[in-house]
């Protein structure tokens, strides 16, 4: 079902044309990262730490240097050793110099997984029989794994040189902690003193990956001249590019970052990984050098999203009226600074006009892989500990939620609780929309089949977007068509998006614009394909750029006539003179004519906008469950959300399908579990357990259009906030069914039942 | 994957030659579980020998004394041979659990029974329907009791040179049913939390049960029979409250680990649950 508030407005905007990867995407003709083969290719292996802490006493690598078929075998003592530079590369910001220590470990290994040495070889299996002929001297160190043990005095050290932050002051001695900080708004004393009811509670949620089905990828040469080039998959080349060069201490002119196709990212394929070892393999052997994870590693050694203790508190009055809220949100960061806290804190209570807010965040280091962005990085899990606790005001209040939730909703010009004014936002819409849909409007039958026990959640979420660099550049062909090249890595659909704005705006069809994303030296600067920003903003180059088509196309026109480019305008896709009708040509006559006119016609733009716009969604989930087992099955699942305008709704969709999905799996059963040693031992998508399509209800979608003033078409970034709420969701359901509030992910079934067994 | 040799022998005889040289021999069938011991290192082999082709390890056949598997069949043919839809029950639930339909065209009954994991699904159910395995070598054949052919978490007693050629289940008797349930959390392309076979033949002028038969994965090194279940169950009439007591008595049998599948605890509660599910199915099934 779609709110239909574009219907009319557009041409193309809004219809669902084939995606112009398609055909090479389900015919396995796409290239992706490991399908790369080059002349004199060598194969790498990565030597992994199989501790979660420990020294690195001493690495002999004779044994494996003397395999024959072996190249070159490298550690980090061939590596320059980076600036300690902090860098933004848009969704979460990294330090060259713990970046550099990420890729391959110094004095000491931070969590099982850490590479520790590589190997270049003729074939894999003698690279991997070289890397298992490498000796390392480990003295084992006691880890530390979760956020809370790591901020007991007393706690393993996991940083010995990090200066830890505390409300802006610096924390005298060694600390796991590496800041606090505090967005406080208004009088919470008061604010809680009048309120009639006041809820607090205290949640514990599991590290979680994204769960990508492309184990990450690089090939690199690194030739004569000191340039380096990298084909890999990934979701900026640009911000490969500068982690490369950051790494490896060169210019960023210097690395060339070749992007192939990617089987999903969801963040987690913003930092590099293998791109920086492999470039030091090829310096060291003078050929290009492939390193391929495995499934295990991608668990143990790429960036998954904090574990997390929360606690949030929440103050209303009788009539529902929020009063004052905390949270208190700590995020594992991983072995180094830099956990999306941040982020969770911007929005763990945007989805209400609070007068008096009160958000510790923490960002902790512990003995476990360097979190990445993961959809929405932050808000998924700060959603969780404040829609759980409204639902439970809810519930005192005898209030319908969704009510509730129009009651105290964000609306423009509302003080976000870390400070920006809400622009045009559409909170109000989404609930709703989502008080108007069916699944609301059914009454679910609470007693299933066999004994089961069904309940219903609804929970809401918000996500900020963000604008960041785009570049886009158009060439018209003599046939009318035109070649849109784009610095966005297609992770969603994308270049169907954004060939179609190109197409809104020339008048033309969608099939007629053949998009194509340039590597790094064939385009302007693009940041990340993140955040949420890439139909937005690189979507707005396109738009920039076709009219700068336009400009020049008119300017042909007037030539061809030789009138004043004045005189002619642009509608419906024909360039016509203002005072003589019978002088008019559509785009693709026009175009015909462009070489007799000067020649070829390119338009460009690059963009930074800052009107991303953020967007909101709220969920409605039925689960049923097993009460002899504890198996929760979900059997309707209904999402909401504004996307500003839906450029193509399939893709709108499929965003929001695909996040649902992830959030069930996050909500029942993901965790990464660790033995004793703090070692990962379910890194398998068996024993990870994310859903498979017989775990999923088909999900159902309704799209809101509340458009963003800060983009040409309204567009608002569509990717990530499908996500938020859906764990709080779940959770609410739960209790809906049970009678019973889960504040621990994952939901498993085993933890339902013994919370079932505590409750008799 | 290190490197190792690979013979498709089309007889018996030539595969135990192949199965008696020196170093690892291992057997390949669906290759769902030693292709990927082979890639991460948790088994090794000098050579694989695929045993698909071998025509006594394609058997599928129901003679006068018993139902007859050969080792490399696989999972599909033998969950859709009509007397294993008829009377084998617990054998059908368990080979269609199997990871997906794909891998359930691919592994061979042999392959899940050899691999010995405690959580293989077809073995509980084997287990409950007595089930014998032929083994042969090139000093000859020999038979051993299902219950008797597991050492350990991967490991049989078969011995150097000895390949499992066939499973032979005993023929149904009248009143008798099997079934299989397991719990994982999600709904396919899982292993079993725990997994339960039960059997059960009827006396059907009283209702008293006389023979029981209940089989445990995931709950211990090996899959284990629950006899104690089974004596509760045996001699008595098959109510709703004996049903209960034997579910509470297998747990007895079980010595399940906390893991990343599930809590020792949890796991002992799904025994009684999944033990209790399955005799009542067999009871249904027998009732028809």
């Amino acid at each position: 079902m779609t709110t239909e508030t574009t219907k009319g407005k557009y041409n193309v905007i809004g219809t669902r044309p084939i995606r112009h990867d398609g055909y090479d995407k389900v015919t396995g003709r796409a290239i992706y990262g490991a399908d790369i083969k080059l002349p004199a290719l060598l194969q790498g292996a990565v030597l992994r730490s199989p501790h979660a802490h420990a020294r690195i006493k001493s690495i002999d690598t004779s044994a494996a240097k003397a395999l024959p078929g072996v190249s070159a075998v490298i550690t980090s003592a061939d590596f320059p050793g980076a600036h300690d530079t902090l860098i933004d590369l848009g969704e979460g910001a990294i330090n060259f110099r713990y970046a550099s220590n990420n890729v391959m470990a110094g004095d000491k290994v931070l969590y099982k997984g850490h590479p520790v040495a590589a190997v270049a070889a003729l074939d894999k299996n003698t690279a991997l029989e070289a890397a298992a002929l490498i000796k390392v001297d480990y003295e084992v160190l006691k880890p530390v794994s979760t956020v809370m043990e790591a901020l007991k005095p007393g706690a393993p050290i996991v940083l010995e040189d990090l200066e830890g932050q505390d409300l802006g002051e610096k924390i005298d001695g060694q600390t796991n902690q590496a800041n606090h900080i505090r967005h406080e708004f208004g009088d919470v004393e008061k604010g809680f003193a009048e309120a009639d009811i006041v809820i607090e509670h205290e949640f514990d949620t599991a590290m979680v990956h994204q769960g990508y089905i492309e184990p990450h990828n690089a090939t690199a040469t690194w030739d004569e001249e000191g340039r380096v080039t990298i084909w890999t998959s990934t979701q900026g080349s640009f911000p490969t590019r500068r982690q490369t060069a950051g790494i490896l201490r060169l210019p960023d002119s210097s690395v060339k970052v070749i992007p192939l196709e990617i089987g999903g990212g969801f963040g987690g394929k913003i930092p590099s990984y293998l791109e920086p070892v492999a470039a030091i393999l090829s310096r060291e052997t003078g050929r290009p050098v492939k390193l391929l994870m495995e499934r295990t590693s991608v668990f143990e050694s790429t960036g998954p999203t904090p574990g997390t203790w929360m606690s949030a508190k929440v103050g209303v009055k009788n009539d529902g009226t929020i009063t004052a809220a905390t949270a208190d949100l700590r995020f594992d960061a991983g072995a180094y600074p830099g956990s999306p806290v941040g982020a969770g804190m911007m929005c763990v209570f945007s989805c209400y006009d609070i007068p008096n807010t009160r958000i510790d965040g923490y960002d902790v280091v512990v003995n476990k892989p360097k979190t990445a962005a993961y959809r929405a990085p932050g808000a998924t899990q700060a959603a969780y500990a404040m829609e759980t606790v409204v639902d439970e005001i809810c519930q005192k209040l005898g209030m319908d939620p969704l009510e509730f939730r129009i009651k105290n909703a964000a609306k423009e010009g509302t003080r976000r609780a870390d400070g920006p004014i809400h622009p045009i936002i559409g909170a109000v819409e989404t609930h709703e929309a989502a008080k108007a849909s069916d699944h609301w409007n059914t009454p679910l039958e609470k007693n299933g089949s066999d004994g089961k026990l069904r309940g219903r959640g609804v929970a809401s979420g918000y996500w900020f977007n963000i604008g960041l660099k785009s570049a886009v550049t158009i060439s018209v062909n003599e046939d009318g068509t035109v070649a849109l090249t784009e610095g966005s890595t297609d992770i969603g659909g994308s270049r169907a998006s954004i060939a179609m704005m190109a197409a809104e705006v020339l008048g033309i069809p969608a099939e007629e614009v053949r998009p194509h994303v340039a590597d790094s030296e064939g385009i302007g600067y693009t940041d990340v394909t993140g955040g949420s920003r890439t139909t937005y903003a690189t979507g707005y180059a396109a738009h920039d750029a076709a009219q700068d088509v336009v400009v020049q196309l008119r300017e042909r026109a007037a030539k061809l006539w030789d009138v004043e480019v004045d005189e002619i305008e642009f509608a419906n896709g024909s360039y016509q003179s203002k005072s003589d009708p019978e002088l008019r040509l559509s785009h693709k006559e026009l175009a015909s004519k462009l070489g007799s006119t000067g020649g070829p016609v390119i338009g460009s733009a690059s963009v930074d906008p800052e009107g991303a716009g953020g967007a909101y969604s709220t969920q409605i989930c039925d689960i049923e469950i097993d009460p002899e087992t504890g198996k929760t099955d979900v059997i309707r699942y209904t999402i909401v959300q504004d996307v500003g305008t839906a450029i193509h709704p399939s893709y709108v969709e499929g965003q929001m399908q695909g996040a649902v999905a992830q959030c069930i799996g996050w909500a029942l059963n993901e965790e990464y579990f660790l033995n004793d040693d703090g070692a990962m031992v379910n890194s398998s998508f068996l024993d990870y357990r994310m859903p498979t399509s017989l775990d999923l209800p088909e999900i159902e979608t309704i799209i809101v259009e509340v458009p963003n003033p800060g983009h040409p078409f309204g567009v608002r970034g569509v990717g990530e906030v499908p996500i938020v709420p859906g764990v709080a969701t779940v959770a609410n359901a739960i209790h809906d069914a049970l009678g019973i509030r889960l504040r621990t992910t994952p939901m498993n079934a085993g933890s339902i039942l013994a919370a079932l067994k505590a409750k008799k | 994957m290190p490197e190792f040799d690979f013979a498709q022998p089309t007889s018996l005889n030539d595969a135990l030659d192949l199965f008696a040289a020196d170093g690892e021999v291992r057997a390949l069938v669906g290759g769902t579980d030693i292709v990927d011991q082979l890639k991460t290192g948790r088994r090794n082999a000098d050579m694989v020998v695929d045993v698909k082709r071998i025509p006594e390890l394609q058997r599928l056949e129901l003679t006068d004394d018993g139902l007859h598997i050969g080792a490399a069949r696989n999972l599909t043919d033998i969950a859709e041979f009509p007397p294993v839809v008829s009377d084998y029950r617990g054998l059908a639930d368990s080979s269609l659990l199997i990871g997906s339909w794909q891998i359930q065209n691919r592994a061979g009954l042999g392959g899940n029974v050899c691999n010995a994991a405690p959580s293989g699904d077809t073995i509980p159910a084997l287990l409950s329907h007595d089930t014998v395995a032929v083994v042969a070598s090139k000093s000859g054949t020999r038979e051993i009791a299902l219950s008797d052919f597991f050492a350990g978490p991967g490991q049989t007693v078969l011995q150097k040179g000895e390949i499992l050629v066939e499973l032979v289940l005993p023929l149904m008797q009248e009143n008798s049913a099997s079934s299989y349930l397991r719990f994982i959390p999600r709904n396919e392309m899982d292993i079993a939390v725990v997994g339960a076979g039960s059997f059960v033949q009827l006396n059907p002028s009283n209702n008293t049960v006389l023979k029981a038969r209940i089989a445990l994965a995931s709950v211990a090194p090996t899959p284990v029979r629950a006899r104690a279940a089974e004596e509760v169950l045996e001699g008595n009439a098959l109510t709703d409250d004996l049903i209960e007591m034997a579910a509470v008595a297998a747990v007895e049998s079980a010595t399940p680990i906390t893991d990343v599948r599930g809590s020792a605890e949890y796991r002992r509660e799904l025994v009684k649950v999944l033990t209790r599910r399955t005799l009542g199915i067999c009871r249904d099934r027998i009732n028809g």
